[in-house]
Parts: structure tokens; C-alpha cells; sequence
């Protein structure tokens, strides 16, 4: 209970420090939408169907705007030496992690609930898709599992905005290729039962990826 | 000193002769698969060999460097960590080497280089979790910091690999499946009669034998270049 108090504080302080700069906010939805704009111009030269490369470029969108968000989350906390403050309190580790998992999830979330909408006006999808919304809350929540965790480790390496995707995206493609399937699933009204087992890889993955970077964390910050 | 490596002299004589007789067993041996079509697809299957060769030499490189890592991380030992980059650059070689191998065999047999079906994605996907791996190596200047963070993600690239690869039973695969159940939509499988299973066995036992020579050898050279590190660090005020 108490170290559940502990995550809901650094959330608080993640989430308050945003408001007032609205600095990842911002850039990770003006980008996302600009992927998705590049995209549809991209595409629409070649493919005669748009909807049909709409779930990739809806999680290409989410992925790269993703990894912007997270880079800044803990480069802003080593850049002003915040982290060290965080790291001295009388806290457990995993509660760090937790804390910065959770933020980094809302503002992904945050951006999502604007991206997602603009998504399906653009291209011409139906309004109401309630699996699609399960999809995007696990697959981001993978994303941000495994993001938060390299984030941390690439605020301490030389050229960090660059080395970050390169770790995350190839341990992240069962997350995106089922995402992608799911979406797809959902987006041509398949039922469920037929894309199950892509749902399972992904709650999968969330699991274990989230239990490694539970156990592991420890050994990313300490110093 | 010296005296004291002449075993592993002995070893490289062993894999270097067992690896000749991979290639008389690859490509005199073992005899050309029956029921394919074309010239071309029967010469090149001959590359299976070796091709299952790197996957075994893959395979122990980066099983070495998750146990390392693990090991790493319990134990706090720079010798764990020297073998866990050794067994990356090892298991990224011969990965590379299943690629390459796969790409030859493809072209005559499928009529392309490269597809994406998701077993050679799942292959690609590995190969480059690993290549990350080295680069976040490169990119870490403290050697305590470089080992915490490699081996931490050794560990992510490790378990993702599996959950990469069980995508790949939902998705329909062209790749033959040699082992267990076979895939009715494989295109240029071919059984396995006695002969051919010898020749395999035996090229899949030699590749090992080289992977573990090679280990050994990157691992030696990992504990000599940190030698020469601490007397460069004890030379120099």
C-alpha cells in the first residue's frame, strides 16, 4: 500500500512537471501525426486500398513518437540531476521503475487518445472500435515496459536519442506485429476468436517483459 | 605459460580437420535429395549443411551469452561479461552465416533472395538484437557500467527471441521444417533418408566444435586485452 502511494507520487511529479512544460506532449503528437500524414502521402501513390496499410502506419506512428517520449523522460531527469534525487529517496527501486513506467504510459496514452481519432478520420475508418482500444492500451503498455527500462540505460551512453530505438525496436517486434494483426483483425471486423492467439502473444509479452524489467531495473540505476 | 595452451593447439587442429571433413561430408557424402526438381535446387540443397552448421554455431554463441549474463549479473565477475560479448560476436557471426547460407539456398529454390516470411524475420530480428547489443557496448565508456547495461540487455534480446518465434507458428510459413512436423506448405523440403541425416549430424557436431573453439579463443583475447588495460592503468600516473 504504501509503495503503491510511493509510484502514485512519482507519476504525480512526472505528470505535474508535464503540464507545465507540455514539452513531450507535444512533440510526440505533432509527430505521430506527421508520420501519419507522410505515410498516407507515401502510400497513396502505390496502394490502391489505404485501409489496408492503416493498423502499420497507425503503430509505425504510435512506435516513433513512443521512442521520443521516452528518450526525453530520462534525459530530462539526468540533464537537470533530478535523478539522483529520485535515486537517494528512501524508496525501493521497483517503485522508480514503476513510477517513471506509469508516466511514460499516460503521456503515450495521452498522445494515443488524440492520435487515434485523427487516425480514423484520415483514413476513413469506422468510429467505433472498442477491441481497438484494448489493443492500443496493451501494446503500448508493452511498449513502455521495456521502453522505460532502455531509456534509462541510454540516458548514460554516449549519442542516447540515437541508440534508443536501435535497442528497442527489434525486441519490440512481437509487440508490433501483433498489435498490427490485432488492429487489422479488429479494422475488417474479424471476430476475436480468430486473432486470439495474437492477443495471448501480446499479454504475453507484456508479462514477462514487464517481470524482467521489474528484476533488472536495480541493476540499471545503480551506480 | 605457454605450455599451458597447447590443448587448445590441439583443439584448433581437431575443428580445423573436422571442419574439412563437413565439407567432404556436405558436398561428396551426402547424396542429392530425390524428390527435388530442378538441377539447380538439388546443388544448392547441398548448402543445408552448413546452413544448419551456423544455426548450431548461432545458437550456442547467444545461449552462451544469456547464461553469461545471468551469471554476470549474480555474480559480479569480469570474466562473465568477457564471455558474453565473446559469445555475442561469436553467435552474431554465425548468425549472419544462416542468413547468408539461407539467401543462396533461397534463390534457386524459392526464385528469391529474401522474403519475409516469418521465419527469416524471426532470424533477421535476432541478428539484429544482437548487433544493438555490441553497439550499446560501444556506446558505455565505464567497463562497470558497459557490463551491467550489456548484460541486462543480453537478457531482453534473449527472451524476446522465443517470443518472436512463436509468431511464427500462427503465421504460414514457407520454410521447410526438416525436424518434427512436417509443413504442408513448405516449398523445397525434402526428407530425410539415413545418409543425409549422417552428413547433417555430423556437419551440425563439427560447426559446434568450431563454435567452441572460437569461444574460447575471443574469450582468451578478452582476458588479455583487460591484462593490457590494467598495466597500461598501473603504467601511466
Amino acid at each position: 500500500m504504501r509503495s503503491l502511494r510511493q509510484v502514485a507520487a512519482i507519476v504525480w511529479k512526472d505528470i505535474v512537471a508535464e503540464l507545465r512544460t507540455k514539452d513531450i506532449f507535444s512533440a510526440m503528437f505533432v509527430f505521430a501525426l506527421l508520420a501519419i500524414l507522410i505515410f498516407e502521402f507515401a502510400f497513396d501513390l502505390r496502394v490502391d486500398n489505404v485501409r489496408e496499410v492503416a493498423p502499420g502506419v497507425l503503430w509505425v506512428a504510435i512506435s516513433f513518437a513512443g521512442v521520443l517520449g521516452l528518450s526525453r523522460s530520462f534525459s530530462l531527469e539526468k540533464d537537470k540531476g533530478s535523478i539522483e534525487g529520485l535515486l537517494l529517496a528512501p524508496l525501493d527501486r521497483s517503485v522508480i521503475y514503476f513510477g517513471k513506467m506509469l508516466g511514460n504510459l499516460s503521456f503515450m496514452l495521452a498522445t494515443e487518445a488524440l492520435v487515434v481519432p485523427l487516425f480514423i478520420v484520415l483514413f476513413n475508418l469506422p468510429l467505433y472500435l472498442p477491441g481497438l482500444l484494448l489493443v492500443v492500451l496493451l501494446g503500448t503498455l508493452g511498449f513502455a515496459a521495456v521502453g522505460t527500462l532502455f531509456a534509462a540505460m541510454t540516458a548514460n551512453t554516449r549519442a542516447r536519442e540515437v541508440l534508443l530505438p536501435i535497442l528497442l525496436f527489434p525486441v519490440l517486434v512481437p509487440v508490433l506485429i501483433s498489435a498490427v494483426k490485432l488492429t487489422g483483425g479488429f479494422l475488417d471486423n474479424i471476430p476475436l476468436q480468430e486473432n486470439i492467439n495474437w492477443l495471448r502473444i501480446l499479454i504475453v509479452f507484456d508479462v514477462v517483459f514487464l517481470a524482467i524489467a521489474y528484476m533488472t531495473f536495480d541493476y540499471v540505476v545503480e551506480e | 605459460m605457454r605450455s599451458k595452451w597447447h590443448w587448445l593447439i590441439a583443439l584448433d587442429i581437431v575443428a580445423g580437420l573436422a571442419m574439412l571433413g563437413a565439407v567432404y561430408m556436405a558436398l561428396i557424402f551426402a547424396p542429392d535429395a530425390a524428390n527435388l526438381a530442378s538441377e539447380n535446387e538439388i546443388k544448392a540443397q547441398h548448402i543445408f549443411y552448413f546452413h544448419m552448421g551456423c544455426n548450431v554455431g548461432a545458437a550456442i554463441g547467444l545461449f552462451t551469452n544469456f547464461i553469461a549474463s545471468i551469471l554476470f549479473l549474480v555474480t559480479r565477475q569480469r570474466l562473465w561479461d568477457g564471455i558474453a560479448v565473446s559469445a555475442a560476436e561469436l553467435g552474431l557471426a554465425f548468425g549472419i552465416g544462416v542468413l547468408a547460407s539461407g539467401s543462396i539456398w533461397a534463390r534457386p529454390t524459392w526464385n528469391t533472395w529474401w522474403t519475409w516470411d516469418p521465419r527469416l524475420t524471426s532470424a533477421a530480428v535476432t541478428v539484429l538484437i544482437y548487433v544493438a547489443y555490441l553497439m550499446l557496448r560501444g556506446a558505455v565508456e565505464d567497463p562497470g557500467r558497459r557490463a551491467r547495461f550489456a548484460a541486462v540487455y543480453g537478457i531482453f534480446g534473449f527472451v524476446s527471441v522465443p517470443i518472436t518465434f512463436l509468431s511464427i507458428r500462427l503465421w504460414r510459413t514457407i520454410h521447410p521444417v526438416v525436424f518434427g512436423a512436417a509443413n504442408p506448405d513448405a516449398r523445397g523440403g525434402f526428407a530425410l533418408g539415413p545418409n543425409i541425416r549422417l552428413a547433417l549430424m555430423y556437419s551440425m557436431a563439427a560447426f559446434a566444435l568450431l563454435a567452441i573453439t572460437l569461444l574460447i579463443h575471443r574469450v582468451r583475447l578478452e582476458r588479455r586485452r583487460e591484462e593490457v588495460e590494467q598495466l597500461q592503468e598501473r603504467l601511466t600516473p
